[in-house]
């Protein structure tokens, strides 16, 4: 793969580590299914999760809350990054001329 | 994009998205969601496996890791509700629907099984709604609306919001006959609730979808243009 494409990629990872540092910032107003669910009274159905490695994107063991969640989004970014290339790479097109450039 | 919310006169907190968790959904919703959400995902793994060129493998990645970071960021919208992006429609019309849909399910997936955000049972529904609905929806909605307003670059923009927007609708929407079909909510109830505020989510969903394409067209339209067709 070309270097142009890798450099892409690069910065495509960086910005999407960016926005990790404005994560603790987000609004923690319920969202829109936790809102119907709460005013419509089957909230309570949910069942807790059999186990938690990261709940609520809080980053366990971390003191501070912000830190916390910052890391663990880019736990996350890291994590689906790999998924998504190697996705793209085992399924990419394999033709000899791949004339899109 | 955010800028203007409220969000940043709030001191810390922490984001608070939720995914369908287990217990809202009947086994049988749960099970059949999880099958057409397998059979949509074979047919997306046949499709990109013939569409995907050299030049998307590292925009799959990098679409993966926007979307998981854009995820996080609840913004409020009304009455104190927050919304999120799905980022469905913004995969589907840079990556096509296909390739598409597996970024927003590697996303969903991890979400459910590290995150704790969205249930293991219900994660086929949340796979469905999130990842197959929404970027099938976001689109064919973006191709049509082109065909209605020309396929210009900056005009795009106008049918990326629409897309944004109807694919947040419609998964709100099939979300909403889930939670009926399941006995949780009546469908008198749940699909005006949910398709009452998805409608004010899905206009943040169209903002930050644009946002998003504008800022890859002004850098490199040369993405923008390359993505691959449906069939």
């Amino acid at each position: 793969m070309k270097n142009r494409t890798w450099w892409i990629a690069g910065v495509g990872v960086l910005i999407a580590l960016a926005v990790t540092f404005i994560s603790p910032l987000a609004s923690s107003w319920p969202d829109g299914l936790e809102r119907v669910a709460e005013d419509h009274g089957f909230l309570d159905l949910g069942k807790d999760p059999p186990y938690e490695i990261i709940p609520d994107y809080v980053l366990p063991g971390v003191q501070s809350e912000s830190l916390a969640t910052i890391l663990a989004g880019m736990v996350g970014v890291v994590i689906v990054f790999g998924l998504g290339l190697g996705a793209g790479y085992a399924l990419r097109r394999r033709l000899p001329a791949d004339q899109t450039h | 994009m955010i800028i203007l919310s409220t969000a940043w006169l709030i001191p810390v907190l922490i984001p608070k998205a939720m995914h369908i968790p287990d217990g809202f959904l009947s086994l049988l919703v749960a099970g059949v969601a999880w099958m057409l959400s397998i059979a949509a995902l074979a047919y997306a793994v046949r499709q990109t496996n013939q569409q995907l060129g050299e030049r998307q493998v590292p925009l799959m990645g990098v679409m993966a890791a926007f979307i998981f970071a854009a995820q996080m960021l609840n913004f409020p919208v009304a009455g104190g509700t927050s919304g999120h992006l799905i980022g469905g429609a913004l995969a589907a019309i840079l990556l096509g629907p296909w390739a598409g849909m597996l970024v927003m399910t590697s996303v969903v997936a991890v979400q459910a099984l590290l995150f704790q955000d969205g249930g293991l049972v219900a994660m086929g529904a949340n796979i469905l709604n999130m990842a197959v609905i929404a970027s099938l929806v976001g689109y064919y909605v973006y191709v049509a609306a082109q065909r209605i307003l020309g396929d210009r670059a900056w005009v795009n923009l106008g049918s990326a919001f629409v897309a944004a927007w109807c694919s947040v609708f419609v998964a709100s929407l099939v979300c909403a006959i889930q939670l009926a079909l399941s006995g949780s909510s009546p469908l008198m109830v749940a699909l005006p609730a949910m398709g009452g505020v998805h409608a004010l989510i899905g206009v943040g969903e169209g903002l930050v979808t644009v946002a998003a394409l504008a800022f890859i067209t002004a850098t490199r339209r040369d993405l923008v243009q390359s993505r691959p067709t449906a069939n």
